[in-house]
Order: structure tokens, then C-alpha cells, then sequence
């Protein structure tokens, strides 16, 4: 339990060949899935230096996003200020880090922001994702989708949320999922890339597993809950369905698949929640960013502020931090 | 350590929960905690005490009373003098107090939660989260029991004064299903908590008088078990009611057998937990976790026998594997823990001998590599495959968090491993199939069946064995027959009544009847070749029956296990059948008023009234066979929790010597309308009723072995029918004085007995000869729950 990760250089996901046997024993019990993640919260308690670290390990895991329609270069430039500097500099050396080694995992942004988001982030090793084929909806023209993975990659993108076609899912063409998912992987190269699977538009849990385990094996580098833009973004049990597809597929592949929750999660102590849930259920190896990855814009907020409380002793305020 | 460090480790580091306020309370009381009677703390002069420990670290917590003879004595009578002012305080008044003391241990709840985890080592989580809120459910349950009772119940009042013995693995909660469902009733209770864990006993005595309970309607005396055995064994108490080990339960049922006392037992168990290869396999193996590494598996409904289809059993066990690693073993105040420390040493000896030595025998140990504090009452989380039911692992129930398991090929031989076994309290049934899980749930013995879920709890549900697992349901409305009586029960004796006499005489010239014993549908010599003779009032032989012994009654059960089937009819056969009884004894009901008026002696106005009542009860019971309807109860989740009413099984039954014919059909038929099957053994002065019976039975369509008639002499056969293992209850009507070896003979599988204690029955008067009362003794209660939601 002491023991100190050892952060092995990650095998990228080659991907498998479509196994439908498997996806069609692929289970989900939505009732038991829902007890396990009610009774967790309960069952891991952080405290104080310890809920600090994971709080800032929190910080490492964002993909701090703005997918606005009025976003502007500007705007975005601010945003990777941020992401540079999410604490505030007096906060960090009371935890006694240094300036700079805490940044967030990524920027996430729409194609037409890359580029400023690049040139906002040279030299600080964060890289740009980029919401792609379609997003949110994903039903624009495939070879348009395809395309636009192209010009994202091309602009600097050094990850890619790719969006899939939900219709594949809902009327069970795993084969069109399939073939949909390695045409994405392959126009993305050298970019990793992150399957968003809309699981608000999913219909089970069922179907949640069976998509997360199809996009896995057409090559994903993560998989990823939501847009943001659906009406239920990502929960607990959603996370728990899909990570434990992540789980099969690592025992039966050897590969390492990264997980995104995204949408919704706000709150420093639903963070908390999420990385116990990842270290239950995968291990402490996922608890880094190039294996997991919170989707979310107001979640560095409450951490700033909770871990301003462990520092002082006294519940902080939002004005006191940078905005990003 | 530094914020650095952790990033690098990513531990949970420790989150205790404080334990101030417990200590504060225990100082308060300058170590030595009291009892509580008739509405006071309670600590007599010259009292002994004795140590209770947290087990996580040896530390002595308190000192706790002995109570002596004189103090059992002296709470039954507070007890007893309190009891009749309680109940007439009616429903709504004692609902009042129930209400309050639910709300009371909601505001105490984190000092409740403290003290039961240090003192009995389980995780503050499951203090708080479930064992607690579980408390205050059930008395807001029981608060609304109370105040239902006078209109839904108006046939029923209180028993009197319950003795009430507890475990020490959920010491609060079991107080809880214990007191609560009594009070609502209008008992008063004296209850002792297990020696190792008085504490949340002794600080809920303080919570009633803060409630303003009345004095002595809750008294708490604490001790050993020569306190338990004082208290269930004193001639105060009216009912019993004991959840702890079957090995204790059955010396219960033996000390106080015969003493006209009522009787519930929850007993140990050994529960299956099947898990088929469409199930969810993850949380298959998440719900194990719950299942028996909960309460570091000192549960009596722990699903201890593992078993899983051939197909995914490898993948499931790398699974269980892999998660019982990620579990931790810590002190019980650690709020990041699963499991908390074994409830004392002799407990942990207890489980680390019966491993040792059960793994002679055969069986694959895993253990899970969390980490064990080095002091303290701990044991890992085990798991033990390729058990076979020849194991001691499989059979003997461990409390502990081991964790045994084997394999299985079809349902058929999932529910032939569930059911191989002595007890049948609860059974956990993963798959995804509806179709499947709602075959197997009644299949499986059991009182209480989780599907794709496990041990899900609610005050609005019953919960209770079946076999060796005892009888009696907490919680619900059928937990409510536990603690209530009929107002129509009679308390006059019932005089023995004797054969009538007369001098053997030569055949006339009408042909020679000769009554058998009737057995699987045939009609049948007895075993041991003699015969009785049986006179009229008159003197007159009627005939002679034959002499039935211990053989007889062997293979007559034998006879009825094989009409098992009758179970499984529609109920609507059943009621056709019954219908069909009647419909044929009413061709016959001179001949058979006759017979009445021959033997005993009545007026044939009398005896025709007992054959119309006869035929009047077949129809009452054929009309209730297709109408005792179970319920869905309203437990807090998404889903149902069905509780389904099932046929006892077979059922042993010595009838009234009076009232030969009417006597008879009034105890068969209800058996008959609920799937059971019987052996009976008839009016011994009386038997020809029976006999003549069993004609109407071959022309009716009853299927073999459905009913078995043994006429015998009571005296001789009641120890062998009681005690016969392979029977589900046994019912004694009897006026030869056999409550007490009946009941005592029951204990040998503790089965389900229902005595009349010396007591007569008026079988004329409706309210006493037939109702729900005869369906409930008919019945189990099986509670299903079905979560649902996709």
C-alpha cells in the first residue's frame, strides 16, 4: 500500500479485431452498478495531507475546457494561463511544490481554437485537445468528420475527442461502431484519441459497456463519458460501467485504455470520489493523467478554494483565484 | 506525510473518526455501565462485573453488570407489571413512544455508530450507514404498526411479557427488531444483549427513559449465558424470541418446551450465493463483497457458499481475486476500511481453527493481500474454492470472512448444492435472465431470496429461516405474528379424553371392515402386525385399527416426500380437490354422523352439526386456497420485495381426540389448500372417523401420499413424529398432554411446532377451529427482493 507507483511508459492501444462473442456477453446490472457506487463515498474517506494530494493530482487529471460558441482566441489564450498556473503561487509553496509542477492534464477546445491554444501553450509541455468529427452531435458528413480530424491534427491538436454515431449503438451495429471508430483512430495518427460516447443518449448501462468495449477494440486511446452537451453527462454508475470494460480489456489485451469522465463534475469532493473509484476498481496506475482525465470547466474553482482551506485553516472564496 | 510523497503513493492515508464522545459516555459512568429497570439505571449493591474490550486493540471499554436470578426476577416483574397499562394504552398511544424513540436514535446516531464499532470492531461505515439508519427505520416502522394495529388487527392482542436474546454481530439493530415489533404489539420486553457487546444496549436504555417510555416496558439486564437461560427459562415470560447461534437456539427450544410459551428463533446459516454465467460478473463479485465481507462475515444471512457456473467460474474467481485484494482490514474507526476486527478472540480462534482444519479435507485457500494491523482481533479476507458439499467448509458455518465456493452445471443442480444443506435462511441469485432468477427463488429453502443483489434489509420486509435457520419472521406484517395472539384462544383445559371400553365379541353376520393405515394412497398393514379394538359408548366393538408405530410413521413420511409434487399444483387444482372432498363427504354424512354417534357417544344431532362443519371447513379451505395472497411490500428501493407464500412442507400433525372427523379436516385442509403435504395421526380414542376417511380421499382425486393416515396411540408416537428429521413442522392437538415432548423433540431439526398446550379448542366455533391463523401455520413467508431499473 506504501509502495511508490512505478509510472510505466504506456503501450499504445493497437486495437483488436471486432470479437461480436464477446461484446454480446458484455453485462451490465444497472441496480448493482448504482449500490456499488452509492456505497463508495461511504466507504473511502481523504483527509487533509492526503485529500491535498489528490486534490492537486485532480488538478494534473482536468482537461480544462471551454466549448463555447463565443469563444475567442483571447478567451482561450486565458484559459491556457490557467492551465499553466492553476494555483495560486503562495498556495503551492505552503504545500511545498514548486512553481510550475502542477499544471492541468490538457486544454480542451473546438478545432477553430488549436491554433491559439498551441501558440498559448509552447513550452509548457500541456497539450491541446481538440472536440472533433461532428461534435456534439457527430452526424455531419463522414468524410467531413474524417477531414476535420485531419485539420485538427494539423493545427497542433495533440489529442482528439472524436464523437461516435450513436444511431450504431441504439440499433446494435457493432460493426458500423467498429468500423466508424477505426477510421477515426487512423485519421488521427500520431493524436491520441478519446472516444466520446454521449452515454446520456445510450439508452442502458448495457449499451454503455457494449459501445465503451467496441470502441476499445477498434483502437481508442480513452474513452470518454459525454459532450457535456447531453442532459445526463457523467455519473458514477456510468463511470463504473464503462471503466470496467476498461478493466476486461486490459486482461484480455495487456493494453492500458484511459478513461474521461466529463460534464457535470464540479465539486472538489466528487473529484475525490472519481479518483477512489478509478484506484478501486483499475489501480493507482490510472490515477495519472495519461490514463485518466476529468472533461470539466468549474471543477479547478472548488479545488483552488478547498485546498486554500487545508492551507489556512479558514473556507476560501472564489475572487481570491484566478479565473481562467 | 508530505503533500509530495502522497502524490508519488496516491494512499488514503487515514480518515478515524473520533472517539471522544463514545469514551465521554463511558466515563460519564466512571467505567461501570448499569443495567436498566422498570425505568431506571440499575446497579444493584454487590454486583459482579465483568470486562467488555474493543477488539481492534484489547482495551478494555467497561465494566458490565452480572445479572443474578434476582435481577432476571425482578425485571419480568417490572415486565409484567407494566404490561397491561401499556397495552391498553392502545396503538396510537404506544405509537407516540415508538415514534420517539426512532427520532431519538436518529439524534444520537453518531454516538450509537461510535460505541457499536469499538465495541463489537466493525467498520464506522457500516455503523453508520446501514446498522444505525436500519434502527431508526425499523421503530418508524414499528411506530406505524403500533398505529394500524386496533383497526387492522382488531382479532389480535399482545402475548404478554417477551424474554428477548441477542448476538453480539449487530447489537443494536437486532435490539431494535426485538423491541420494536413487541412494543408495537403491546409486549413489554426484558432483553440481554451478547456479553460482548452491552454497550449500545445499555446507552438505548438511557435513550427510553429520555423518550418517556413508561416504566418497565423496556428492561435490559446484561450477563452471560446463564443470564440468557434465566430469562428464556422463567416461568414470567410468554414469548421467546432469540437470534444466535442454531446450537444455542436449540438448547432454548429444549429448556423451554412444554412450558406454553411462544417461540421464535433466527439461527445460523450457511447461505448460497449462485452467480450463472449471463450474470453481471463484476458486480456479482462486488455484491460477494457484501455478502460476506461484511461485518467481517459474522452475518447469519452471509452468502457463505459461493457457487458458479462452470463456464465463467475461472473468470470470476480471477475477478474475486482481484477485487478481495483492493479490500482493507483496519480499525473499525477508519472511515477508508471494509473490514473492521473479528468480535474477540475466541471468535477469530473459533474461524482460524475451523479453516485449519476444514482445509485437511481438501479446498484451494486464497487470501486477499490487503494488509492486517499487527495487534488486534483480525482475520483476512479468505477464499476457499473447490469445496465439495462432502466438506466440513461447505457445511458448517464459519462467521467469519471466509468465503467457500464450488461450481455448478445446470439450475437443476445450482438448487440440488443450494438446498444441500441443514439450514435455509437466505440465497443470492445472479443472472440477467428474469426468467431464471424467478424459477430458482422459490426452489431454493429459504426465507429471504436477493436477486442480483444481497443482504438488502428493511423493516417492511420479513426476514427469517426456514430448517435449522429457526422460524419466525422479523419485520413486515408477518413479523407482526410474532408478537401478537388471537383474542379468541381459549384458556380453558382440554381434559384427556379416554377410549371408551367394552369386551371384545365375536363378528356378526355384516362382513368384517378392516381400517388400515393409509399411506402413499394405499391402504396399509401396520408394521408391527398388531391391531386395538376401538368401542361404542356402548361397549360395543366397533372394529379393530391398526396399531401404528415409529416404522409406520417412516414410511408414511417417506410417502409424503415423494408427493412433493402437490406443492407445485395451481392452486386452483388444490381447490378443486378440496371442493371435490367435501362434494363426497357430503354423500356420505350420515354414515358418517353415525359413526360419530357409535363412537363417542353424542347425540346424532351433534355428531351431523360436526360432519356439516366437516364438509363447510373443506370448502372454507378450498376457497382460501387460491386466495391467501402474499404481498409486495414497500421496501425503499427501486424494485419489489415479494413476499410470496409457500407451503411448509410436510407436515406432522396428532389431531384433536375430540371431535374425531371435525378435528381432523380442520387441521389437514388448510395444510392441504397451501401446497403442503401430511401425516396425520387421528383421534386415538376415536380413529374411525380417519379411517372411514381415507375412502373419500380415493374417490376424490387427492394424489398418493398427499395425506398418510397412522392411527396410533399418541403417547407413543409423538416423540418419533416430532423428532423425524425430515419433517417441515409438526402440530399437536392432542389431549394427552404431549406439548412438551412434542416440542422438545422438534429441536432435533428445529422445526416448526404449533402445541396446544393443554389447552382446549372449541373446533364448532369458527373463530377458534379455522381463519388465518391455521393458513400462517400453513405457510412460510419467503421474502423476495427484485431490484430493478435497466
Amino acid at each position: 500500500m506504501n509502495s511508490t507507483n512505478h509510472i510505466d511508459e504506456l503501450a499504445r492501444n493497437l486495437g483488436t479485431e471486432l470479437d461480436l462473442d464477446w461484446i454480446l456477453a458484455v453485462q451490465a446490472n444497472t441496480s448493482a452498478i448504482e449500490r456499488r457506487c452509492k456505497s463508495l463515498p461511504g466507504r473511502r474517506s481523504i483527509k487533509k495531507s492526503n485529500q491535498a494530494a489528490w486534490l492537486l493530482k485532480a488538478i494534473t487529471c482536468i482537461d480544462l475546457t471551454t466549448l463555447s460558441g463565443d469563444d475567442t482566441e483571447n478567451r482561450v489564450r486565458r484559459l491556457c494561463q490557467k492551465a499553466k498556473f492553476p494555483i495560486r503561487a503562495d498556495l503551492l509553496k505552503n504545500l511545498e511544490l514548486e512553481p510550475g509542477t502542477i499544471t492541468t492534464g490538457a486544454i480542451c477546445v473546438y478545432h477553430d481554437m488549436v491554433t491559439a491554444a498551441v501558440s498559448a501553450l509552447e513550452g509548457s509541455g500541456i497539450p491541446v485537445a481538440a472536440v472533433s468529427t461532428g461534435f456534439p452531435a457527430g452526424l455531419s458528413p463522414f468524410p467531413l468528420r474524417l477531414a476535420e480530424i485531419g485539420e485538427s491534427v494539423q493545427a497542433g491538436a495533440q489529442e482528439i475527442d472524436i464523437v461516435i454515431s450513436r444511431r450504431h449503438v441504439l440499433t446494435q451495429n457493432w460493426q458500423a461502431l467498429y468500423d466508424e471508430m477505426k477510421a477515426f483512430r487512423e485519421a488521427c495518427g500520431e493524436a491520441h484519441v478519446k472516444a466520446i460516447l454521449a452515454t446520456g443518449e445510450l439508452g442502458t448501462l448495457r449499451n454503455v459497456a457494449r459501445a465503451s468495449m467496441i470502441c476499445m477494440m477498434a483502437g481508442a486511446d480513452f474513452i470518454k463519458t459525454s459532450t457535456g452537451k447531453e442532459s445526463v453527462n457523467a455519473t458514477l454508475p456510468i463511470s463504473l460501467t464503462m471503466i470496467r470494460q476498461i478493466r476486461d480489456y486490459q486482461d484480455r489485451t495487456g493494453y492500458k485504455v484511459g478513461y474521461k469522465p466529463a460534464g457535470g463534475i464540479s465539486k472538489a469532493k466528487d473529484a475525490l470520489t472519481y479518483l477512489a473509484l478509478m484506484k478501486e476498481e483499475l489501480g493507482n496506475r490510472w490515477l495519472q493523467p495519461d490514463l485518466f482525465r476529468f472533461g470539466a470547466s468549474s471543477l479547478l474553482g472548488d479545488i483552488e478554494r478547498q485546498l486554500e482551506h487545508f492551507v489556512t485553516g479558514h473556507y476560501s472564496a472564489a475572487h481570491r483565484h484566478a479565473m481562467g | 506525510m508530505k503533500v509530495k510523497e502522497i502524490l508519488e503513493t496516491m494512499d488514503y492515508g487515514k480518515a478515524p473518526e473520533s472517539p471522544e464522545q463514545a469514551l465521554a459516555w463511558i466515563a460519564k459512568h466512571e467505567g461501570k455501565v448499569s443495567m436498566y429497570l422498570n425505568g431506571e439505571a440499575y446497579q444493584p449493591a454487590g454486583c459482579e462485573f465483568f470486562e467488555s474490550r474493543n477488539p481492534s486493540n484489547g482495551e478494555a471499554l467497561a465494566q458490565i453488570p452480572q445479572a443474578t436470578q434476582g435481577d432476571v426476577d425482578q425485571a419480568v416483574q417490572a415486565a409484567r407489571n407494566a404490561q397491561v397499562p401499556w397495552e391498553e394504552l392502545g396503538g396510537a398511544g404506544r405509537a407516540k413512544y415508538l415514534y420517539a424513540l426512532a427520532r431519538l436514535v436518529q439524534k444520537h446516531s453518531r454516538l450509537f455508530a461510535v460505541l457499536e464499532s469499538m465495541d463489537n470492531g466493525k467498520p464506522i461505515r457500516e455503523s453508520r450507514d446501514i446498522d444505525i439508519p436500519l434502527v431508526a427505520r425499523h421503530f418508524y416502522y414499528h411506530a406505524g404498526a403500533a398505529q394500524l394495529m386496533d383497526k387492522e388487527m382488531p382479532d389480535h392482542q399482545a402475548i404478554g411479557v417477551a424474554g428477548q436474546v441477542i448476538p453480539w454481530n449487530f447489537p443494536l439493530l437486532m435490539l431494535a427488531w426485538k423491541i420494536a415489533p413487541a412494543l408495537a404489539m403491546g409486549n413489554t420486553v426484558v432483553l440481554k444483549p451478547a456479553e460482548y457487546t452491552s454497550l449500545s444496549a445499555l446507552f438505548f436504555g438511557e435513550v427510553c427513559r429520555e423518550a418517556g417510555l413508561p416504566d418497565g416496558v423496556v428492561n435490559l439486564i446484561t450477563g452471560d449465558g446463564r443470564v440468557g437461560e434465566m430469562l428464556v427459562t422463567h416461568e414470567g415470560i410468554d414469548k421467546v424470541a432469540f437470534t444466535g447461534s442454531t446450537a444455542v437456539g436449540r438448547r432454548i427450544r429444549e429448556a423451554i418446551a412444554g412450558q406454553g410459551k411462544e417461540l421464535t428463533l433466527e439461527l445460523g446459516g450457511k447461505s448460497p450465493y449462485l452467480v450463472f454465467d449471463d450474470a453481471d460478473l463484476d458486480s456479482a463479485v462486488e455484491g460477494l463483497v457484501d455478502a460476506i465481507w461484511f461485518n467481517q462475515g459474522q452475518v447469519c444471512c452471509a452468502g457463505s457458499r459461493l457457487f458458479v457456473q462452470e463456464g465463467v467460474a475461472d473468470a470470476f474467481h480471477k475477478k474475486l481475486k482481484a477485487r478481495m485484494d483492493k479490500l482493507r482490514v483496519g480499525d473499525p474507526l477508519d472511515k477508508s476500511i471494509d473490514l473492521g476486527a473479528i468480535v474477540d478472540p475466541k471468535q477469530l480462534d473459533s474461524i482460524t481453527r475451523l479453516v485449519e482444519d476444514g482445509l485437511k479435507e481438501g479446498g484451494s485457500l486464497y487470501v486477499g493481500s490487503c494488509e492486517l494491523p499487527e495487534t488486534g482481533c483480525f482475520y483476512p479476507p479468505s477464499l476457499i474454492t473447490e469445496v465439495d458439499p462432502a466438506c466440513r467448509l461447505m457445511q458448517e458455518e464459519i462467521f467469519g470472512p471466509v468465503l467457500v465456493g464450488s461450481t455448478f452445471r445446470t439450475p437443476e443442480e445450482a438448487v440440488a448444492l443450494a438446498n444441500n444443506t441443514r439450514y435455509g435462511l437466505a440465497a443470492s441469485i445472479w443472472t440477467e435472465n428474469i426468467n431464471l432468477a424467478l424459477d430458482l427463488a422459490p426452489k431454493i429453502i429459504c426465507g429471504v431470496a436477493w436477486i442480483n443483489s444481497t443482504n438488502q434489509f428493511d423493516a417492511s420486509a420479513g426476514f427469517g429461516g426456514r430448517r435449522e435457520s429457526g422460524f419466525g419472521r422479523e419485520g413486515g406484517w408477518e413479523g407482526l405474528q410474532a408478537y401478537a395472539r388471537p383474542r379468541h384462544s381459549s384458556q380453558e383445559t382440554l381434559p384427556a379424553i379416554e377410549p371408551k371400553t367394552g369386551k371384545p365379541e365375536p363378528a356378526t353376520a355384516e362382513i368384517d371392515r378392516t381400517p388400515k393405515l393409509f399411506i402413499g394412497g394405499k391402504q396399509a398393514r401396520p408394521d408391527s402386525g398388531y391391531s386395538y379394538p376401538i368401542f361404542s359408548s356402548a361397549g360395543m366393538e366397533l372394529g379393530l385399527v391398526g396399531h401404528g408405530n415409529r416404522k409406520d410413521l417412516r414410511n408414511a413420511v417417506e410417502a409424503a416426500n415423494s408427493a412433493s409434487g402437490w406443492a407445485k399444483s395451481t392452486a386452483h387444482l388444490r381447490a378443486q380437490i378440496l371442493y371435490y372432498l367435501g362434494e363426497n363427504l357430503a354423500v356420505r354424512s350420515e354414515e358418517f354422523a353415525k359413526r360419530i354417534v357409535s363412537m363417542t357417544g353424542e347425540d346424532l344431532a351433534s355428531a351431523t352439526r360436526e360432519v356439516e362443519l366437516s364438509i363447510d371447513r373443506l370448502f372454507t379451505y378450498a376457497a382460501w386456497a387460491d386466495k391467501f395472497d402474499g404481498a409486495v411490500h414497500g421496501a425503499p428501493i427501486r424494485g419489489v420485495a415479494l413476499a410470496m407464500n409457500e407451503p411448509v412442507g410436510i407436515i406432522g400433525m396428532i389431531c384433536p381426540d375430540e371431535n374425531p372427523l371435525l378435528g381432523l379436516v380442520s387441521l389437514i385442509a388448510p395444510a392441504l389448500a397451501m401446497g403442503n403435504v401430511v401425516v396425520a395421526i387421528p383421534s386415538e380414542p376415536f380413529p374411525l372417523s380417519a379411517t372411514d376417511l381415507y375412502q373419500v380421499f380415493e374417490t376424490s382425486d387427492l394424489p398418493n401420499g398427499v395425506v398418510n393416515l397412522i392411527t396410533a396411540k399418541h403417547a407413543e408416537v409423538a416423540e418419533s413424529l416430532a423428532g423425524h428429521m425430515d419433517l417441515d413442522a409438526v402440530w399437536y392437538f392432542g389431549s394427552s398432554g404431549q406439548s412438551g415432548v412434542v416440542e422438545k423433540a422438534s429441536a432435533t431439526n428445529l422445526k416448526r411446532t404449533w402445541v396446544n398446550h393443554g389447552f382446549a379448542r372449541d373446533w364448532f366455533d369458527p373463530m377458534q377451529g379455522e381463519g388465518k391463523a391455521f393458513l400462517n401455520q400453513a405457510t412460510e413467508v419467503k421474502n423476495v427482493w427484485i431490484p430493478y431499473g435497466e
